[in-house]
Order: C-alpha cells, then structure tokens, then sequence
C-alpha cells in the first residue's frame, strides 16, 4: 500500500502550500477561495484515507457551505484586507515555534500510520465492526454508529447547530431593524 | 517509527501552526476565522489517519472483506466538521455586527477606536 501513502503525502503536500498561500495573500476573496480549494483536497485526502462519508461531508459542508457564508460575509464587509507596512512581528512567529516544536517532539510517541495493531483499532471498533451488521442491520457502519450506538452524541451535535442558527438569527436579526429605524426617523 | 508515516504527523503540525499563526498574526477578523477553519481541519486530518489502516476498505461492510477501517473516528469528525462550520456562521455573523457598528473589522482600527477591544 505504498502508492496509497505516496498519494496521501502529495495531497498533504499540496495543503501545505495552500495553507502558505493563504497566509500570505492580502485580497480577501481570493483567501477565501483558495480556502475553497483547501477544503475540497482535504475532501479528497479523507477518500484516500478510506473515510468516505467524511470526504462527502468535507466537500458538501466544508468546501460548500463555509466558502458561501465567507462570501456573504465579503459581500458586506468589503473584500480588501488593510495593507498595513509590515512591520516583522515576532512573537506570533516565536509562539508558533515553540508549540510546533513542541508538538514534534510529542510526535515520537505516535503510534505507526496505517498499522493495524494500533491501539485506537484494537478496543471499541472490532465491537462496532462486528455487532453492526447483527444488531443495526445498516450496511454502513458509520451510518450504524452515528444514528444508533452514539445517537446521544448526534443529539448533541443538533443542539449545537441550533444553538449556532439562534445565535446567528439573533446576531443578525437586529441589524434588520436598524436600518428601517433610521429610515424612518429620516422620513419624519 | 519509520517509511513516510512520519511525515503525515509532521504536515499536520505545519498545517497547525500555520492556522495558529494566521489566527495570532492577522488582524483582518475574517482572515482570522479562515485562519481557525484550517487549525481545526488539521485536526480532522490526524484523527482519520489514526484511523486508516493499510489495505483496509472505507467502513461499508461489503462480501468479501475482512479489513475496514475504524469508523470511530470518521463518527466524531463528521460532528465536528458540522459543529466547526456552525462556530464559523457565528463567528461571521459577529464580523458583519462588528463591521455595522464600527466600519472596520480590522483589528487595530477597532483597538483605536476603543482601546478596551
């Protein structure tokens, strides 16, 4: 399977120079459509490492749905980034070091990429993998354990999603009435 | 550790800090939210490779196959795919609220305008 790990590592590759693009580039809209691109490779990354339903989600949530709120955004917010002079600034710089330094001494402890006699594969998933078919009869285990074992996790998520439309709603909702007040305090 | 393993858990870090970083050093509020996005897709990505192993089909159960991969962490990443885009509509929304009262979402106009931002 070492083609699988060579496309693997090109795909990362390539969102690592994405994510330097869009680091550096100052026009707002053009950001949010490399961010596009970013999330539609890291879709095709999650159908290379064998996770379909995540790549669908990726691509249909990630690469579909953030891409047109950001330009919703841009519409009203303008689509140019302040040019500052840059001025170095070096903390950010030091503090992202330091932690990236960290995390890659904390990498030597990681179990092998791709072994099946990893740890997060030997306990709870053989149980999933085995007992779906008798006990769910879904074909797909990933459908199985979302809607049914960790259906209370599900139920979470839809709290948070309407929690995140309410608080949206009413973010959003007041700058409706502004303006119209204004209109008509200008009318009088 | 050896073979190119390792060099996945480094790009995630890369990936990683390269959000960390644009999340500390921009100042436009939306680059900050794109900055995030990615930090946290980092994550995404090191929890599906934890869960990949070689030679395994996706986790559809299909005649012949003996090897899935472990659907435990496509699960908990499909949540938080959704609940990270939820957290970036609110995020959003806040910019737009910030724009219309202030006429700016860049970080150090507001600063001038109230320093206690």
């Amino acid at each position: 399977m070492v083609l699988e790990h060579l496309i693997d590592i090109s795909l990362l590759v390539f969102l690592a120079v994405i994510s330097v693009a869009l680091l550096r580039i100052k026009d707002l809209f053009a950001a949010v459509m490399i961010f596009g691109i970013y999330s539609l490779t890291s879709a095709s990354l999650f159908m290379v490492l064998a996770a379909a339903d995540v790549a669908f989600t990726e691509a249909a949530v990630g690469a579909g749905i953030s891409t047109i709120l950001m330009l919703a955004t841009l519409s009203i917010t303008g689509r140019e980034e302040k040019t500052i002079e840059r001025k170095f600034k070096l903390l950010p710089l030091l503090i992202v070091s330091i932690t990236g330094a960290v995390l890659l001494y904390g990498i030597r402890d990681l179990p092998p990429f791709g072994d099946a006699g990893n740890p997060a594969q030997v306990h709870v998933a053989p149980r999933y993998i085995e007992q779906s078919p008798v006990e769910t009869d879904v074909p797909n285990i990933v459908t199985s354990v979302l809607a049914s074992y960790r259906g209370f996790d599900t139920l979470g998520e839809v709290v948070v999603i309407f929690t995140a439309g309410l608080g949206v709603a009413l973010i959003i909702g007041r700058r409706r009435r502004l303006p119209s007040k204004k209109e008509a305090s200008s009318h009088e | 550790m050896s073979g190119l393993g390792i060099w996945n858990y480094v790009i995630f870090i890369f990936l990683m800090m390269a959000g960390l970083y644009m999340v500390i050093s921009s100042t436009n509020l939306v680059k900050k939210i794109i900055g995030l996005n990615v930090f946290q897709t980092s994550v995404f990505f090191m929890y599906i490779s934890f869960g990949y192993i070689d030679g395994g089909a996706g986790p559809v159960l299909a005649e012949g196959v003996t090897l899935y991969s472990n659907p435990l962490p496509h699960v908990l990443i499909l949540t938080a795919i959704v609940v990270g885009v939820a957290t970036t509509a609110v995020g959003l929304a806040l910019t737009i609220r910030i724009k219309e009262s202030f006429g700016s979402i860049e970080e150090d106009d507001l600063h001038k305008m109230d320093p206690s931002i």
